[in-house]
């Protein structure tokens, strides 16, 4: 199956973001597809908050049974995030346990005044009542199959079809 | 778990009782995790909830105020229930063995157990007879190891130099009696630091020292020349049995840190010790408070690594 051209989505994401946006809302970008994704939305929205970054390995419903991811990067907020009109950025939505713990995570900095997310693709799949309000495109593929976000040396964003990883599973 | 009982038959962390044959892979996991705990005192809410429901025990077998405390701390962050055991003043004086203690308290549901004890190697002892399900973390064993200390150091020299691999340290004082040496050796020898020194009077460094890879001096002003980090290590009295030196003025003299030491040392190195100080015995009052001393900052990175110990193990299962 072919992949939806990623760079595209992206600037259609961000002109149907414009118009809902001002120039306090606030961009987190979740690690590490989604980080890419909101540093070229900051960019392209004029966004004068400086853009948060958000890893929910401390805030996973599967450490458990997973473990601590392999690869924790720091989260940095680097804004107050009381009473702040936030979007949450990510690559692809699935089953929404991702969002539920950056939802976690960003209440234990503050109370926001609104959280909105904001997806380039989203397979289906959901296991949570969660729902973008922004959103590139709706993709179905099997469940054996991962949509991966990935970044060239120049900077392009791309999208690719993977096997899932055995962990992955359910 | 035949080879290294430290690791399970994933090779994933499940108890830390030492860094000698830790992969160093899993040593620098640690202090990328302990790095991303950091963060989390800027925040509102300085807790995350990755162990909660989890009873931690604090067992300490011999005294000890800022180890306990902080691994303490680095356990109520990580949302655990923390009991605290001084069982020196317990059971043990009544005649129970450390396997009853230990049986008992695993009774009451211990997940994990953090244990301070006089015995070199009663960490390891207790990890052998613990249930599969509970993690033992060695805070200190007698004269053999106190491997969070030794993350922490590392972790503290990787914040000021971040490259190992071009680093000259000295460890300096009592070597002999020291559990911390012994584990910061093995780590900066397993982080790739390409020179480490050890400095002491003969009395206090262990006889084969060098066989670990270190370089002995006993002049403090050729040891410390040219270093990038200075680590002080505390003048243990307690452990000292018999007259290895002949007074703690005479030791000051010699091997006690002062500016005029220091000055051997590169320009920008920094001073560390893991506490509690012994001012005027191995450190000058003005090198501790100096503006290279990294004591402080030792004890904050301590709770963000102890954190990542904790988490790591309680997610292998």
């Amino acid at each position: 199956m072919r992949m939806p051209e990623a760079e595209s989505l992206l600037s259609q994401l961000a002109d149907s973001m414009r118009k809902h946006v001002s120039a306090d809302t606030a961009l987190i970008g979740i690690h590490t597809g989604g980080v890419w994704l909101a540093e070229r939305l900051h960019r392209s929205l004029g966004l004068k908050q400086p853009l948060g970054t958000i890893d929910v390995s401390f805030y996973r419903d599967d450490y458990e049974s997973r473990g601590l991811h392999a690869r924790v990067k720091p989260s940095s907020i680097p804004f107050e995030v009381a009473d702040a009109d936030v979007i949450l950025v990510d690559d692809v939505l699935f089953t929404g346990r991702t969002i539920r713990a950056a939802i976690n995570e960003l209440f234990d900095y503050g109370r926001p005044q609104r959280i909105r997310l904001a997806a380039l693709v989203d397979r289906g799949g959901r296991e949570l009542p969660i729902a973008p309000q922004f959103l590139g495109v709706e993709v179905r593929v099997a469940d054996n199959e991962q949509i991966e976000l990935q970044k060239s040396a120049d900077g392009r964003l791309s999208l690719v079809l993977t096997p899932m990883p055995a962990l992955e599973r359910k | 778990m035949a080879g290294n009982p430290q690791l399970n038959a994933n090779g994933e962390l499940h108890h830390l009782l030492t860094i000698e044959g830790l992969p160093r892979d899993i040593i620098v996991r640690i202090l990328d995790t302990a790095h991303s705990f950091l963060s989390l005192t800027e925040r509102e809410i300085k807790k995350v909830p990755l162990l909660r429901g989890k009873a931690v025990f604090n067992l300490f077998f011999e005294p000890s105020t800022r180890t306990r405390t902080t691994f303490e701390i680095a356990a109520k962050r990580l949302s655990a229930d923390v009991i605290n055991l001084n069982v020196g003043t317990s059971s043990q004086s009544k005649g129970e063995t450390l396997l009853d203690t230990v049986a008992n308290l695993s009774a009451m549901h211990a997940d994990m157990f953090i244990v301070r004890h006089a015995q070199s190697g009663a960490a390891h002892l207790i990890a052998r007879h613990v249930a599969p399900y509970i993690h033992v973390i060695n805070a200190g064993d007698g004269r053999h190891a106190h491997p969070t200390q030794g993350l922490l150091d590392m972790f503290t020299i990787r914040h000021y130099k971040q490259d190992f691999t071009r680093l000259r340290v000295a460890i300096v004082g009592d070597v002999l009696h020291s559990r911390v040496a012994r584990s910061q050796i093995h780590a900066l020898t397993s982080l790739g630091v390409p020179e480490v020194r050890v400095i002491g009077p003969r009395t206090l460094l262990p006889n084969h020292v060098s066989e670990l890879g270190v370089h002995v001096f006993h002049d403090m002003a050729k040891g410390l020349k040219d270093v990038d980090v200075v680590i002080m290590l505390r003048l243990q009295n307690e452990r000292m049995n018999g007259a290895l030196l002949p007074s703690a003025q005479e030791f000051f003299k010699y091997y006690g840190l002062t500016p005029e030491k220091l000055a051997s040392a590169k320009a920008d190195a920094i001073v560390m010790h893991p506490g509690p100080m012994n001012r005027g015995v191995e450190i000058d009052s003005s090198v501790a408070d100096g503006n290279q001393s990294v004591i402080l900052p030792q004890v904050t990175f301590g709770i963000a690594v102890r954190m990542a110990v904790m988490s790591i193990l309680a997610g292998s299962g």
